[in-house]
């Protein structure tokens, strides 16, 4: 009779890999759900030990608590919902201001440091070697504690145009409100968005027919400028400004910052900045000399070989790891609680889960918002480099 | 016959070489360039002379108390006294020669790993590995052959820093591995546990993982059964690492070509031969610079244990700081601490960059 080699084998063999593969699995699934089980178990008992009743009640009772910055209205007998909502809007403020302002640092310096000028391309190089290799949490402390803390009080503080006053209690800086002409200044805006949408669509429409160019930056900056500034003449302008004045130890009217806000943008901007200028760095040096000769052998200047040959390119390797620097500065953010800065972790995961002592439904809140804003910032990030990836055959 | 003499070559242009030509090529090639070499050289003026006059020039070295800061620089006086309780923390005075030869043996033991011609590096890491964590516990915590015992409270200091670092990274490595097999693996169920994990662990920040770990972690555990702070804070930092070491890993195994899947299969290796045989030796050694880097992100990270109250060094720092003997010593505390840590981190950083020119070698043309 002939060897039947390789046959399948009928029947349950533990050789067999699918056999085995689906074993593993189904341990594994075991393992994790009665891990899951035992973890749940316990925790009921320990809490009915301790008499903590589990759920989402408590964020209904009333906090109790007075907050040092709330970009909603609150007073102290609003809920641990409303006290929920602030942290949220500070961390996302911090978030956003951070974003921005390292984004701009960080391509400055990361330009400075491949600039042909030695001494510029020094001082970046020892910019980013020294603000990257410090804990951020130290450089959060420093600001605080050694910077603003120390600074004269609102009688000494330092004047800057008559217009900010940086003092112990923060920046004080003028603060808009609404004037009559708002509302049809929005509008205009709008238009002028609108505006240029239309034109952009025209000219390139017509460049494709044609091959005739358009200003369109100089049109639409143009557009943006005139359509508002029309508008304001005749309604008069969208926002009334008022400046503030010292009357006695402090500042009244206008805006503040609280030196907490202050700190911690400051230092979350320098630590983040480090890092972005590395990768402009990396992403520039990574589109070869070729391209430029290229570009410019078609005839491009310089200013069109940078806009449409070199920064498109370089923005592929940029945005990757863009992205989870700005997923880093989302998550540093948390930061604050170490002074006291209400956001998320601090005013949330601190203050409110000291008081009401409901551990698991606070961290497990805290978490998801911020797996939440993780989600969001990737999936945008995502959006973005897929639209400008290169798109091969 | 003639003879032809040659005359010496002349000079180059004065201006084409030495200071001058660098100077007119680096700093002063256009007036853009002359304009940003100004404001660049205004900038280093308004910085540097203030810094080095205050850290050095107008200093006070010498002295016990506040009193003997004198003059208007930094007052070092300050760390100098606090020097025990920034290294050390609150461990004994008389018991930190045990901290010393704890440091001492991990900086013995690891040097023949960096020699080249040591051999059989493997048998000896893995020894080290097994042999040294048992005795620095031993001589860290006491209790056995007749040390004096230190609980973990009273640790603290750059020496805490240096703890949960290594640990860290020691407990999260093996763990990384694991979850990056496990996410590449064939079988659905084991790479949906282990994305998850790993996508949970890094979309939160360390904080509330501390923080989850020192309040939550008591109430998953069976009644009665408790560990103290420490424990728990390297519980929560080694799963949260894990997830960041996994997907460097990740990337290491992707790195490597199918042909060499394709080649141990055909060897007739079997998954775990395959991976630990051909797979990992190679992936892992594309990936150590990478985990060089996530070591320094660790180490950074250490210290936002001040956030569940362990004394760690900028723990120290700030609480030194804030005692009312040395009031308004905050500005050379974290000027110290950061020192610290920027020595330790840029010496790995540089470390990382010179392995990654070393071990490049493997998959490039």
């Amino acid at each position: 009779m002939q060897n039947q080699i390789g046959a399948p084998k009928k029947g349950f063999s533990l050789t067999d890999p699918k056999v085995r593969a689906w074993l593993f699995q189904i341990i594994t699934v075991i393992a994790v759900v009665s891990l899951g089980w035992y973890l749940f178990k316990n925790t009921q008992t320990n809490l009915q030990h301790r008499g903590i009743t589990s759920g989402f009640e408590f964020l209904e009772r009333s906090a109790g608590f007075g907050i040092a910055q709330h970009l909603i209205a609150y007073t102290e007998s609003d809920s641990y919902a409303r006290v929920f909502v602030i942290g949220l809007l500070n961390t996302l403020l911090v978030t956003f201001i951070g974003i921005v302002l390292a984004t701009l640092l960080g391509f400055i310096v990361g330009v400075a440091r491949l600039s042909s000028n030695w001494v510029i391309s020094k001082l970046a190089t020892v910019y980013i070697e020294t603000f990257r290799n410090i804990p951020p949490l130290l450089q959060i402390l420093f600001w605080y504690f050694a910077v603003f803390l120390t600074m004269p009080g609102p009688r000494g503080s330092h004047n800057l145009g008559n217009m900010f006053y940086l003092s112990n209690r923060g920046l004080n800086m003028p603060g808009a409100s609404m004037a009559d002409g708002f509302w049809p200044f929005v509008v205009a805006v709008i238009v002028a968005i609108v505006a240029i949408v239309l034109m952009v669509r025209w000219a390139n429409k017509r460049f494709e027919a044609t091959g005739v160019p358009f200003h369109k930056f100089w049109t639409g900056l143009a557009l943006l400028l005139i359509i508002p500034a029309l508008c304001t003449a005749i309604f008069g302008g969208p926002l009334h400004w008022e400046i503030p004045q010292l009357k006695g130890f402090n500042f009244v009217g206008g805006w503040v910052m609280i030196p907490e806000l202050l700190a911690l943008t400051i230092a979350l901007t320098v630590y983040t900045a480090a890092f972005i200028a590395e990768i402009v760095r990396s992403g520039i040096k990574s589109v070869s000399h070729g391209q430029t000769e290229a570009a410019r052998s078609l005839g491009l200047r310089p200013g069109p070989t940078l806009r449409k040959v070199i920064i498109p390119q370089a923005l592929r390797v940029i945005i990757p790891p863009l992205t989870s620097q700005y997923l880093n500065l989302a998550k540093n953010s948390s930061l604050a609680a170490g002074i006291g800065y209400p956001e998320m972790v601090s005013l949330f995961a601190g203050t409110v889960l000291n008081q009401t002592g409901q551990a698991i439904e606070v961290i497990a809140i805290t978490m998801s918002v911020y797996l939440a804003i993780s989600i969001s910032i990737s999936l945008l990030m995502n959006w973005y480099n897929k639209r400008i990836a290169l798109i091969e055959r | 016959m003639t003879i032809h003499i040659f005359k010496p070559d002349l000079a180059p242009p004065k201006m084409t070489v030495g200071v001058v030509a660098w100077m007119r090529a680096n700093l002063f090639s256009s007036w853009i360039n002359t304009l940003l070499t100004l404001f660049a050289i205004y900038l280093i003026y308004l910085i540097v002379p203030p810094l080095l006059s205050w850290a050095f020039l107008d200093a006070n070295w010498v002295g016990t108390t506040r009193a003997d800061c004198t003059k208007a620089g930094a007052c070092w006086v300050f760390i100098e006294q606090r020097f025990g309780q920034f290294m050390y923390g609150y461990y004994p005075g008389d018991l930190r020669w045990r901290v010393n030869l704890t440091v001492l043996l991990a900086i013995v033991g690891v040097a023949p790993l960096f020699m080249s011609w040591f051999k059989r590096k493997a048998i000896y890491g893995l020894c080290f590995l097994v042999i040294y964590p048992i005795v620095a516990f031993c001589l860290l915590s006491g209790g056995v052959f007749g040390m004096t015992s230190v609980a973990t409270s009273q640790w603290g200091g750059l020496m805490l820093t240096l703890v949960i670092a290594t640990v860290g990274i020691a407990g999260a490595l093996p763990l990384g591995i694991v979850l990056a097999l496990g996410r590449r693996s064939n079988m659905p169920a084991i790479r949906v546990v282990c994305v998850t994990f790993i996508e949970f662990w890094r979309g939160v920040p360390l904080i509330t993982v501390l923080f989850m770990s020192s309040v939550m972690l008591p109430l998953f555990l069976p009644e009665g059964m408790n560990f103290d702070k420490l424990l728990r804070a390297l519980i929560g930092v080694i799963l949260f690492q894990s997830a960041y070491v996994a997907e460097v890993v990740r990337g290491g195994l992707q790195a490597i070509p199918k042909g060499q899947y394709e080649a141990a299969a055909a060897m007739g290796l079997g998954y775990w031969r395959a991976m630990g045989l051909v797979i990992l030796p190679q992936a892992l050694k594309l990936v150590i610079p990478g985990i060089v880097n996530t070591l320094i992100a660790l180490f950074k990270d250490t210290s936002l244990v001040i956030i569940i109250g362990l004394f760690d060094l900028l723990n120290s720092v700030r609480q030194a700081s804030a005692d009312p003997t040395w009031l308004g010593m905050a500005t050379e505390g974290y000027v110290f601490a950061a020192l610290v840590f920027w020595i330790f981190c840029f010496s790995m950083s540089r470390y990382s960059m010179h392995l990654e020119r070393k071990l490049d070698t493997g998959h490039k043309r």
